[in-house]
């Protein structure tokens, strides 16, 4: 019985990760209709910058995550602008195309950068974790990811539902062209949700790193996957999906390497993603649109 | 809903220009590759009387870090084996640790009149490309670091500078037995990876013989590195008190640091692969601390501190064992060339048919131990433990 | 035949035809006279794959307008079982080209029927959900992969699954005369180089003849109906099932008999070479060669193909370089400044824009 509460505590914290990428993934997926694939990649440059503050510059941890989401946002905004907005009116596919054209730039500047060794990131969560949950190995860096996703979350909804800019966005989500009619200056809308995006990436790629220490260009590639396959489980769309789904996926994976087969524990993680979607073809929280004529 | 497919397919992608476009740009670049034919980039005495030596590694991607140590090693030793009778022109090509990307690179290189290759760095590209160098025209290869034995399998020109698999696999289950035979080992490699999985089938196949105590085999796979406390949560479980790991540095450094998370108090040994973990920027050596290697090469051995510095002052990193096979490679290419009296301008397929039986007849008083050679192609050294104290390498 | 020709749809498919025979004309001729470079000439079989692949792929994203993400899934089934075919049929038919030729049914075969399997429970998913459902199956396709064992020897084909990771080539209990074929992680080695540029050339003319003539057909026509307007079709008494079903299952089997055709040019194949970002790779190709162009999917595949390895005297910049020129080339083309541009300086391009409007 401990045991499998080991097992279920180990899946909870890397599911946490999993979400807090799923909720930068669902948020940009949600407002601005498109996959970003380079979103794994952004981690990967918060990481790196969080360690370059906090291992060259000699500065408290704070400041480095302060710095990554700055880094971060701009990078956004810089992404979305010079690769994505030139493609406002072209097919769908070819701004996929070039997410994974950005995603392959990021990863191979990087290298450039910081050269291909992988570095040891030094966790930055620190703290003493009480006892009685020590006991069960939780980890102080998932306590934090747990919080920090559930703040967020609630951050988010609040945002998108109660302010007038979050307002802006959902408009800008149903209906580009009568959000436009509205007044509503639907660039300057998108960026923002890249900013905010890219911003939520610099904190789950700080703590991606803190909860697995090796950072290398390819580092946020796989987790960003597996997040977006998260995100498509809950409901690609929905943020408190996106945070059930990472916890869910987390577990799920844990307890297939656990019980069944570290070797297929992918394969399984995927074979229940697609069963959920035959009977939920949306997701668990997405919303179904059946087809008008 | 459907924002990717569906009714907002643009078929307005579909224009001719964009063909037009494309081809123009291929052109250009099969141009621009012509021309760089012929035209010795790197280091190394660029004159035309060089001997042209190439090597393979991943430069990008997940395995940079091993194709880089390959490439520098293989650099610094072309640039320290040059005589002025004997020079060597030095090229790396990068393959992403890729058979078929790996192949091209070959050919790339035999293009700029390669004369010998130290390479490829990981192990499936390097059974990939063995086979097209020794098909006709024939090139000699020694790979500095791939060790399955299909890399040297049937091939006359083909050799290999690093212990294979089987060989290594069956020497760590000898010092584990000789060591710690009383432990209760488990074994934890990558599933998905030839050399980790080579390993560990000679291990385990060697362990029974030697009754060594087995409670568990964890696995894992490139793709879910990012953490192993559920493989640890089982070995601790089945009352593992000994990790024997053969796998890379790069998850190693996870392994270690979700084992003391865990508070788990386990003993572990690794092979060549996880030397460099130290080298690692950032990592806690402490972690490592009593962690037992099975490698050829200590960067703190003294009489490899000539190498060290160079290197160090060349690349700003401590070398690792990819780098000092590598850089021994090249060494025994030059003795073996000098065995065989070639000279600079030798035919490529004149090395391939010389250097195989001069091969056999050096002795490489490398970095990595003593080396000789069968005709199978296969090398021979000393396997050495080391255990890390203080952050050092001490011979246990 | 002056009215056959009259069609423009017709002439059209013949001029690709001719484009690509042409095409192999004219490099077989620069081979033998040795005028490519050895870094062009080992990359001819696998480019032929390539083109097969973004054939194939057009077919489902182009044509059918489903947007599949694993369709390196389809070309590792094809490659494995066709090296187990080729390999294990090494003694029985000793010519190679016959036996390529077996390998690529067999690759083509086994696809299909993945491609069949796989597509009952995926078609019933559209859109977004879709794509993440085929990169789902690629990853399962990979794992499963990794973990397949098999050898021959004169008592047939030794076939182990190895969940565990536990077993090796040993446990499939080979005799002397056996070799062992797929090596579990190690992935398909040693496996015979039989694939020549002469069978890629074949492959890739018989892929045209099937997706050109498929599409032009009644068939094509109804997955056409379908990928413009579901509703509609399904309206006017259209299986939309059945029609997305065609083409998915004729596209997994050009796609299983292109990996047949990659799988016997390495003698090292291992099955993480087909994951997500080869999947991806095929995508590019089709995205900039045009949805539903096949000529512009085989001009794309070969460029593209080629593009990082004439990239190499860049050496460490390369991947960035050929990342903003995969950046540049989407924007450009997508960009209706500059398509006026060259559309005023290509007075042809208004005919030549009708045109591509029933191209296929």
């Amino acid at each position: 019985m401990t045991v499998f509460l080991q097992f279920l505590v180990n899946g909870l914290s890397m599911g946490s990760v999993y979400a807090i990428i799923a909720l930068g993934y669902t948020m940009v997926y949600g407002i601005a209709k498109m996959l970003n694939f380079a979103h794994g990649d952004v981690i990967m440059i918060g990481a790196y910058i969080s360690f370059c503050v906090t291992a060259y510059l000699g500065l408290p941890a704070v400041v480095s995550v302060l710095a990554a989401v700055a880094v971060c946002t701009v990078l956004g905004i810089l992404i979305e602008g010079l690769a994505y907005k030139p493609l406002r009116q072209a097919g769908p596919l070819a701004v996929l195309i070039t997410a994974i054209g950005v995603s392959y730039f990021l990863q191979n500047a990087a290298q450039l950068i910081w050269g291909a060794t992988p570095k040891n990131f030094t966790s930055i969560v620190t703290f003493e974790v009480p006892p009685a949950l020590a006991a069960y190995n939780v980890s102080a860096v998932s306590i934090v990811t747990v919080v920090a996703c559930l703040v967020i979350m609630a951050a988010l909804m609040w945002f998108t539902g109660k302010t007038k800019m979050g307002k802006a966005m959902r408009a800008v989500s149903e209906d580009k062209a009568a959000a436009q009619l509205m007044g509503i200056n639907v660039n300057r809308t998108i960026s923002m949700t890249f900013a905010i995006g890219s911003a939520l990436a610099a904190i789950a790629g700080v703590l991606l790193c803190s909860y697995s220490p090796v950072l290398q260009p390819t580092t946020g590639a796989m987790p960003g996957i597996k997040a977006f396959t998260a995100a498509v489980f809950g409901g690609i769309g929905s943020i408190p999906g996106a945070f059930v789904g990472g916890i869910l996926l987390g577990i799920i994976e844990a307890m297939a390497q656990a019980y069944i087969s570290t070797s297929l524990a992918n394969s399984i993680v995927f074979a229940v993603l697609i069963v959920v979607l035959l009977v939920k073809p949306a997701g668990l929280f997405g919303k179904y649109v059946p087809e008008k004529v | 809903m459907s924002c990717l497919t569906g009714k907002s397919f643009n078929p307005v992608v579909n224009r001719r220009g964009v063909i037009a476009g494309l081809a123009g740009m291929g052109v250009m670049g099969l141009l621009a590759g012509c021309s760089d034919e012929g035209a010795p980039a790197g280091s190394g005495s660029g004159d035309a009387a060089a001997f042209k030596i190439g090597t393979i590694g991943p430069l990008t991607g997940a395995n940079a870090s091993y194709g880089t140590s390959v490439c520098n090693g293989a650099e610094l030793g072309c640039k320290d084996f040059s005589t002025d009778e004997l020079a060597f022109a030095f090229k790396s090509e990068d393959d992403v640790a890729d058979g078929e990307k790996s192949v091209n690179a070959f050919n790339s290189l035999a293009d700029w009149g390669m004369q010998a290759l130290v390479g490829p760095t990981t192990t499936g590209a390097s059974i990939a490309v063995a086979e097209v160098a020794n098909s006709d025209p024939q090139i000699f290869m020694i790979t500095p670091s791939a060790s399955a034995p299909d890399v040297t399998a049937d091939k006359t020109c083909v050799f290999q500078a690093c212990f294979n698999d089987p060989n290594q696999g069956a020497n760590a289950a000898k010092k584990l037995a000789e060591m710690f035979g009383d432990e209760k080992f488990v074994v934890f490699y990558n599933s998905g990876d030839t050399y980790s999985s080579g390993i560990r089938d000679a291990f385990m196949e060697k362990a029974e013989e030697l009754k060594l105590e087995i409670v568990d085999e964890e696995t894992f796979k490139d793709d879910s590195q990012t953490s192993f406390t559920t493989q640890l949560t089982k070995a601790k479980d089945k009352g593992a008190t000994m990790i024997f790991a053969p796998i890379y540095y790069t998850p190693a450094s996870v392994l270690l640091a979700n084992a003391k998370d865990m508070g788990y108090d386990v003993k572990m040994m690794g092979c060549d692969g996880m030397d460099g973990i130290l080298g690692v920027e950032g990592f806690d050596t402490s972690l490592a601390e009593g962690l037992y290697l099975m490698t050829p090469f200590s960067a703190d051995d003294p009489k490899n501190e000539e190498f060290v510095t160079a290197y160090k002052d060349a690349y700003g990193e401590t070398p690792d064992q990819f780098a000092a096979d590598a850089y021994d490679s090249v060494h025994a290419v030059a003795l073996a060339l000098a065995e065989a009296g070639l000279a600079a301008d030798a035919d490529p397929t004149e090395v391939a048919e010389a250097l195989p039986e001069a091969m056999t007849k050096i002795t490489v008083e490398g970095l990595t131990g003593t080396l000789t050679w069968n005709d199978k192609g296969e090398v021979e050294k000393d396997p050495m433990v080391y255990v890390i104290q203080d952050g050092k390498y001490v011979a246990a | 035949m002056l009215q056959v020709l009259k069609s423009k749809k017709t002439r059209h498919d013949l001029v690709t035809y001719g484009l690509v025979v042409l095409a192999f004309l004219v490099v077989s001729f620069m081979q033998a006279n040795h005028m490519i470079p050895r870094m062009i000439a080992g990359q001819l079989v696998p480019i032929c794959a390539y083109v097969v692949m973004a054939i194939s792929l057009n077919l489902v994203v182009g044509v059918a307008g489903d947007l599949s993400l694993g369709h390196a899934g389809f070309m590792s089934v094809g490659a494995y079982t066709g090296i187990v075919a080729a390999m294990s049929l090494s003694e029985a038919v000793p010519n190679d080209s016959v036996r390529l030729v077996i390998a690529l049914m067999v690759g083509a075969a086994s696809a299909a029927l993945a491609g069949f399997l796989i597509g009952i429970p995926v078609l019933r998913l559209s859109g977004d959900y879709l794509a993440i459902v085929t990169l789902a199956f690629g990853e399962i396709i990979k794992e499963i992969v990794t973990c397949l064992i098999v050898g021959v020897d004169e008592n047939g084909l030794h076939v182990l699954f190895n969940l565990t990771g536990k077993l090796t080539v040993d446990d499939l209990g080979l005799t002397e005369a056996g070799t062992a074929i797929i090596k579990g992680a190690q992935g398909a080695s040693g496996t015979d180089t039989i694939s020549t540029f002469f069978m890629g050339f074949v492959l890739v003319m018989v892929a045209l003849v099937i997706v050109l003539n498929l599409v032009r057909s009644r068939t094509g026509r109804a997955i056409l109906a379908v990928r413009d307007n579901r509703i509609a079709a399904e309206s006017v008494g259209i299986s939309t099932t059945r029609y997305r079903m065609i083409a998915f299952v004729v596209s997994a089997a050009l796609a299983g008999a292109a990996g047949a055709l990659f799988g016997n040019s390495f003698s090292q194949l291992s099955a993480t070479k087909f994951d997500f970002n080869t999947s991806i790779l095929i995508l590019v190709f089709v995205v900039l060669g045009g949805l539903g162009n096949m000529r512009g999917s085989i001009v794309a595949a070969t460029v593209l193909t080629i593009l990082p390895e004439a990239l190499r005297q860049f050496s460490d910049y390369r991947m960035l370089v050929y990342a903003i020129v995969l950046i540049l080339v989407m924007i450009i083309s997508n960009n209706s400044t500059i398509k006026d541009f060259v559309a005023r300086i290509v007075p042809s391009r208004k005919s030549g824009k009708k045109e591509v409007s029933a191209d296929a």
